[in-house]
């Protein structure tokens, strides 16, 4: 087993509307991720996976707001420091974040090379220009990208291109950890699989050592990372590895989820997509008990009754959040596979 | 015996040219396409590849610079105003942003109501319009109660995109152009759109042009499918025949950038 690089443990952050309501989109999160391991993230449009990458960087500006837990990375607690520390000595250096629109955060009026230069100016004020460029030169050159790149102008580049520049400078200090928020969902396919192709470059000549790639694409994230987090209004229903949790999903809401997977293969047209009916909770005033019981098949009274409902571990690592044990869920699952077979 | 297909739409060498002289590009290069009625039909291509261009010009929303668009057999005729109407009632769009779509000072009612009168339904009674819209709404698993009286902004994407749906309901349009219909919401109500769209299908016997990128997304739903590549159709055919064994290498490495599950993702082609 190889050393913990993040460590997450009980993490709260929410957000304070302007009529100060608070929205807890990350709730009591807890997570690990190992040397050379990455962790995909998977939910609905506003379950907060987003909001999670943003506060695993432990920088928070209005309107999120850090609540308790702790964020480790390679050991180290970050979610006590100053956010000017964390700026100075975590972000980039530590821990590094593509956001969803990275590519448009570039300034149309600098070249390539300033972007870089700021980055490293940022962390080592002495360093000559020549070393960056031959710094960012070899890095550019190591993941494919033309050094000519350096000296264009963010216009004279194409859509998939900005976005690999992007992730190379996000990577310019070799963070230990790189958290990517749909980097690929803009692009087309081709683009798409060179922004992969990257990203599992960076992990294996070692730039980053853990990765977290966060995705509402299924397949995409089923082929990028090694263990699926599903998460649904805040919380983590379900954690386990990609193979696992996209071909023998537990929890309710997974099993929806992995139902809507469409892929290009033979067999597509002869399964139905299945639909989970209904929304997810507000989170200003979630509701007690499983948060997914108004739009479970299998809701039973306890689901709401309880106050909350614990994350359960089962063999080989794995957990979910549901009251049903895992054979009864099995079975369950298979009768219902059955009776499709027949109509 | 066999039901022989009546062809609704086609075209015969359409094609659209931005721009003049060195500068100009060719959008759409003579494209001829035969759409039958009740078919699900998918353009699938990469972004540039003119899809969108196509289903402009057979939305007549711009104008071809060359080449023909026959409806139900005849030339299409949108020279003005009325014709333009008259054509529209029969072919009806849903696009990729449910958020643009609405108008953000009219009220949910208004949007389902301006959808009635269309259909000649002005002189109903209040009572019958509501009945009406009560329906198209459960139609697409909405509640007509719990959206009256709100504006578009207070819907989320997947439920605009439904009311879209429940629009085309109420219009019973012959042709549906749904271009990229369910690439601004997450995969999850895609579901739910696409079940939505087929059930609806059935219900009117429309045609569906599908205008998309997602060659998955076209597998599933499509009778037939047109692979564009600069304007130009390189592959045509029935969806199994196209997706399974793709012929052209444009139709081969579109399948082959799409990650998959039960095979292997080869990331060496790039």
């Amino acid at each position: 087993m190889g050393k913990t690089m993040l460590e997450v443990r009980e993490l709260t952050t929410k957000y304070v509307t302007r009529y100060r309501e608070n929205v807890y989109a990350v709730d009591h999160v807890s997570l690990k991720v190992e040397e050379g391991r990455s962790l995909g993230i998977a939910g609905e449009s506003g379950c907060g996976k987003s909001t999670l990458a943003l506060s695993l960087m432990g920088y928070y500006f209005p309107p999120l707001h850090y609540t308790s837990g702790q964020i480790l990375i390679d050991g180290r607690d970050i979610s006590a420091m100053s956010p000017d520390d964390v700026r100075k000595s975590v972000l980039g250096a530590e821990i590094a974040y593509i956001p969803q629109a990275a590519m448009n955060a570039l300034n149309p009026t600098q070249k390539v090379i300033h972007f870089i230069e700021d980055v490293i100016r940022a962390h080592d004020l002495y360093i000559t220009k020549k070393d960056i460029y031959e710094r960012a030169r070899k890095l550019f050159e190591t993941l494919g990208l033309p050094a000519a790149v350096l000296q264009k102008y963010p216009v004279e580049l194409s859509g998939g291109m900005k976005q690999r520049t992007v992730i190379a400078i996000s990577v310019m200090l070799f963070p230990k950890v790189l958290i990517a928020d749909e980097p690929s969902s803009a692009l087309d396919v081709t683009s798409q699989k060179m922004v992969i192709k990257m990203l599992r470059q960076l992990m294996e000549v070692g730039f980053v050592s853990a990765m977290i790639f966060i995705t509402h694409e299924l397949p995409l994230l089923y082929n990028v990372t090694d263990d699926i987090m599903v998460m649904y209004a805040g919380q983590i229903v379900e954690k386990a590895t990609s193979e696992e949790a996209v071909f023998d999903p537990l929890h309710p809401y997974s099993k929806g989820l992995m139902g809507s997977i469409i892929v290009p293969e033979q067999g597509l047209r002869d399964v139905k997509l299945t639909a989970i009916p209904g929304v997810p909770p507000n989170l200003k005033n979630p509701p007690t008990g499983c948060r997914f019981a108004e739009r479970c098949k299998y809701v039973m009274k306890e689901c709401t009754s309880l106050p909350s409902i614990p994350l359960q571990e089962v063999s080989g690592g794995r957990s979910y959040r549901c009251l049903i044990p895992e054979a009864e869920l099995r079975e369950l699952y298979a009768r219902e596979a059955h009776s499709h077979g027949h109509h | 015996m066999a039901i022989t297909k009546q062809i609704c739409l086609s075209t015969s060498g359409l094609t659209k040219i931005f721009g003049f002289g060195r500068r100009q590009t060719v959008a759409v290069d003579h494209v001829d396409l035969n759409l039958y009625e009740g078919e699900v039909v998918s353009i699938v291509g990469e972004s540039g590849s003119g899809k969108t261009t196509l289903a402009k010009i057979l939305l007549g929303l711009i104008n071809e610079t060359a080449g023909d668009v026959f409806f139900q057999g005849q030339k299409r005729d949108i020279s003005s105003h009325q014709k333009r109407q008259e054509y529209w009632r029969n072919i009806q769009a849903i696009f990729q942003d449910p958020f643009s779509s609405y108008n953000i000072f009219n009220k949910i009612d208004s949007v389902l109501l301006d959808c009635i009168n269309m259909r000649g339904g002005r002189g109903l009674a209040r009572a019958a319009k509501v009945e009406l819209m009560r329906e198209a709404c459960s139609f697409v698993n909405l509640k007509f109660e719990e959206l009256t009286n709100k504006y578009p902004f207070e819907l989320s994407g997947g439920q605009m995109q439904r009311l879209m749906i429940a629009r085309i309901f109420l219009l019973k349009p012959k042709i549906l152009i749904a271009d990229e219909p369910t690439s601004m919401i997450d995969a999850c109500s895609r579901a739910t759109i696409l079940d939505e769209l087929m059930k609806l299908r059935d219900e009117i016997k429309m045609t569906i042009i599908f205008i998309t990128h997602d060659i998955g997304l076209a597998y599933y739903v499509s009778d037939q499918v047109y692979i564009m590549e600069r304007g130009k159709i390189v592959e045509s055919g029935s969806a199994d025949e196209v997706i399974l064994r793709p012929r052209a290498a444009y139709t081969q490495r579109l399948i082959s950038d799409v990650p998959k599950i039960h095979e292997e993702w080869d990331l060496s082609t790039v």
